[in-house]
């Protein structure tokens, strides 16, 4: 690189976000031309927002950007665009009803006094789309027929202007097929050439090591390093990833297991979830790791009956003698009703779109999960509901005013007590928890971990899916790793690291061929004696 | 009635609710002072035992439409299978020579059907009830012009009874609809199916993943407005001694009216039984109110058509800043 005697085309200095807290904080980077720089970390280390405020979308709170040596404040997307800093997103941005061409040329498409140019349109779109080598797709072809890899291509094609001076990519191949990845290669090769400067934000290592000429770290936020891609290591990256090579976990013992509540054989549905196995123990935490889009949280909707399974079996055991399961349910539960009638609860991650009802009141929402218990041939008790209620929000110290509060006007951790609620007032003997501390303050955290001690202790079955490696050290006693869709190891507390944990979730396409080599931690979850330990093999 | 009103509206916020009563009664009661000062003759006992008799049919249904709102739906049908269950009734008893309470019967059992299809063919294949309806609208139409043979049928006074002055020249037809909108309300506000009604408006797939399907619950929203329309088609052919193929014509959108103007989200999730009633109060004063002043048809059409926006863009603010308060 030849970055001290350029001007640099992007200057990054002591950039930092905060919302209710710092999610970034003294960034400075220097992007040169021609160079492609990664952009790495765990999830939620701040790559999306660092990109965001790149592009326009997110305004810094501290700190100042140069472009080409002038002060660049983007205050919206399109002033970015305007001076070449464009990015794709992982979200595509397409409108699906309207053709290829007419997506690609979006916000100047060719007219005549309104009236659109077709001919030209598609000339134009024809030529966009041969840049990427996708000639064989035509421009008159509506973006809904395209496959989501194609798509991807089309949000692509979409952001290679001629006028791109940095183009930001974020997990662009991330539903790319290898042919389609190759060919994303090949034009950021061409635009390398080209003089363009391109951020590429992955957590797919083997990818950085084909396509980048830098990769920086971030972690919590900080920069915590920028080497040259050249000769980096994947287990060096790993462990900048994670920070030090701590062990923050020695904490607590080991909860004692009981038998076996639930077990899913085989379990899968489409791609999304690759044939489990997997046993939840009366009495302890099983957390679940991987990065967003491993099909931890499919895998849980699977065991709930969110989404219908079309394979595998889920077993049901009374808890006494795990001999005989008292239930047997093929292809897995046909309606969450049948897995809640069964004992099992869910807190969905997202508890505002699919957990709660927001503009009802604690009390509604509390007791939802079991009216009959609060009702007598088919008219509530009202006083019942009530004394029900507030006993739940002592319980949990929900923070309210009263019963009868809207959930909407609630913190995020006293609204995820809520959800919590209505699995205490209807028992349930397995409760998945998908990312149940998201977006819940630190307080709140310590009352939700509180309450996840008291159910084990009255011999539940804990499942807990969440992106915080720490979280899952400190609270579960066995940890699985998703990968792909398939679950790719199992850790036993004291034989787990955070990178281990990390070089499982990043094993992706390594993990696939291991599992299929050897039989791997599929055989050691399904070992009917949790005391044994579990191998994990990291490839 | 104040205090049924609270499932949906908890105590903090009771008081909103109180301010919807109290709206909806000035509004009320000054239409019906307006209309007092305007016209010698309004204030008069005759014009409120008429505004009575007048209502019951279109109180009954917006009882069903209110709770076919709360779940987010729509039943544009209602004025078809009013016409035909009236045409049903018509035909048992005078081409069938069936017993009056088997015709009767019969004409709600229609009603019933009708609503239970436009309910399960909406939840079986995941479509609008609007479309469904719709369909439904044209088709029930036809269904009593076939019954009627395309015309009026006269009953005479074989069911007049519901229909004819009982205590204090009120009709046991007028009784019947506030005894269901105050049953509507209870079982909105104090019945498991209420709440769950409540909670598939507001969020439908929280209350699948909470253990409770949807399914059914819609089905029965949509089958119980039927039996009302029904029901309100027995109550019009016994004012009128006649089954009319082409009545109720255009009476969903009053009905549906009626409903909005009671401040039920057309989006799901709010609504109380008891202001549509006031809503449906509304409309009768102001159509009995400007046929007395002397309005002609087409100034009233467009009286009543500004009524309704107004009305609805009143309750709009009141809940934007209620919601604002909260938040």
């Amino acid at each position: 690189m030849n970055a001290g005697l350029a001007v640099p085309v992007l200057s990054l200095s002591a950039l930092g976000k905060d919302y209710a807290a710092p999610v970034l904080d003294d960034v400075s980077l220097v992007l040169n031309a021609g160079e492609v720089l990664a952009l790495t970390g765990e999830n939620g280390a701040g790559k999306s927002t660092l990109s965001k405020i790149v592009c326009g979308l997110v305004q810094p709170t501290r700190g100042q950007m140069l472009l080409g040596g002038a002060a660049f404040q983007p205050a919206f997307r399109r002033d970015a665009e305007r001076l070449g800093v464009r990015m794709v997103m992982q979200e595509l941005g397409l409108v699906t009803t309207l053709s290829v061409a007419e997506n690609l040329l979006l916000d100047r498409l060719p007219n005549q006094t309104g009236w659109i140019r077709r001919g030209k349109l598609h000339d134009l779109a024809a030529r966009q789309l041969a840049k990427i080598g996708m000639e064989h797709i035509d421009p008159a072809t509506p973006v809904a027929r395209l496959g989501i890899g194609q798509q991807q291509m089309v949000e692509i094609a979409r952001n290679l202007q001629d006028d791109t001076r940095v183009l930001v990519l974020d997990e662009p191949t991330a539903m790319l097929t290898p042919r389609e990845t190759s060919h994303l290669f090949e034009q950021i090769e061409l635009l390398k050439a080209r003089g363009v400067a391109i951020i590429y934000v992955s957590h797919r290592l083997e990818e950085l090591q084909r396509i980048a000429d830098r990769v920086a770290v971030l972690r919590d936020g900080r920069l915590v390093d920028v080497r040259a891609m050249a000769g980096v290591r994947e287990a060096e990256l790993v462990q900048r990833m994670v920070g030090r090579a701590v062990h923050e976990h020695e904490g607590r013992d080991r909860r004692i297991a009981g038998p076996v509540l639930l077990s899913a054989r085989g379990i899968g549905r489409a791609e999304a979830v690759k044939d489990v196995d997997i046993d939840l123990h009366a009495g302890e935490v099983m957390g679940l790791a991987g990065l967003v889009g491993s099909g931890r949280t499919e895998l849980v909707r699977l065991l709930f009956g969110a989404d219908r399974a079309d394979r595998g079996e889920i077993l049901l055991y009374d808890g006494i003698a795990a001999t005989q399961p008292v239930l047997r349910v093929r292809k897995g539960w046909r309606s969450p009703m049948q897995a809640i009638r069964a004992g099992i609860g869910l807190v969905t991650e997202d508890r505002k779109s699919q957990g709660l009802l927001l503009t009802q009141s604690i009390r509604v929402n509390a007791t939802l999960s079991d009216l009959g218990a609060i009702s007598h041939a088919g008219w509530l008790q009202r006083a019942k509901e009530r004394g029900i209620a507030r006993r739940l929000v002592e319980l949990l110290r929900i923070r309210s005013r009263s019963i009868e509060q809207p959930v909407a006007t609630l913190s995020g951790g006293n609204q995820q007590k809520v959800v919590f609620a209505r699995w205490l007032h209807r028992e349930c003997k397995v409760l998945l928890l998908d990312e149940p501390t998201r977006g819940v303050d630190v307080g709140a955290r310590a009352d939700l971990y509180a309450e996840l001690d008291r159910m084990t202790d009255a011999g539940k079955a804990l499942l807990m899916v969440s992106s915080d490696l720490r979280e899952l050290m400190a609270m579960c006693d066995r940890i699985g790793v998703m990968s792909a869709g398939r679950l790719v190891a199992v850790f036993e507390r004291g034989q787990w690291s955070e990178q281990s944990l990390l070089a499982a979730a990043f094993s992706d396409a390594a993990g696939r061929a291991a599992s299929a080599a050897t039989p791997t931690a599929g055989s050691a979850i399904s070992d009917p004696n949790p005391g044994q330990p579990a191998t994990a093999d990291t490839p | 009635m104040t205090a049924a009103a609270a499932t949906s509206a908890p105590p903090s916020a009771l008081k909103g609710q109180l301010g919807t009563y109290v709206g909806l009664t000035v509004v009320l009661v000054g239409m019906v002072a307006l209309f007092g000062t305007l016209s010698e003759y309004f204030l008069t006992r005759e014009t409120f035992i008429s505004i009575a008799n007048e209502i019951p049919a279109l109180a009954v249904m917006a009882v069903g439409m209110t709770f076919v709102l709360i779940i987010a739906g729509i039943d544009l049908s209602v004025g078809s299978v009013l016409a035909l269950s009236a045409a049903v009734t018509a035909a048992a008893i005078l081409q069938w020579k069936l017993s009056v309470p088997m015709a009767a019967a019969l004409g709600l059992a229609t009603g019933l059907v009708c609503g239970s299809v436009t309910g399960a063919v909406s939840v079986a294949w995941r479509l609008p009830s609007f479309i469904v309806s719709l369909g439904m609208l044209e088709a029930v139409r036809g269904g009593a012009y076939l019954v009627t043979d395309s015309r009026t049928q006269y009953v005479g006074d074989a069911i007049s009874g519901l229909a004819a002055p009982w205590i204090g020249g009120i009709s046991a037809a007028f009784v019947l609809a506030v005894v269901l909108v105050a049953a509507g309300q209870l079982v909105l506000t104090r019945t498991v199916f209420g709440r769950h009604v409540v909670g598939i408006g507001t969020n439908e797939e929280a209350m699948r993943l909470a253990g409770i399907d949807p399914r059914p619950i819609r089905i029965i929203v949509f089958a119980a407005t039927g039996l009302l329309a029904g029901l309100a088609g027995l109550m019009q052919s016994a004012r009128l001694e006649a089954a009319d193929p082409n009545a109720g014509v255009g009476i969903e959108l009053q009905v549906i009216a009626a409903v909005v103007i009671g401040g039920t989200s057309l989006m799901g999730g709010r609504g109380s039984v008891v202001n549509t009633f006031f809503g449906v109060l509304i409309i009768a004063v102001l159509e009995a109110g400007l046929a007395q002043v002397g309005a002609s048809e087409p100034s009233k059409r467009i009286i009543t058509g500004a009524v309704i926006v107004v009305a609805v863009i009143i309750d709009t603010l009141r809940q934007r800043r209620a919601d604002r308060r909260l938040a």
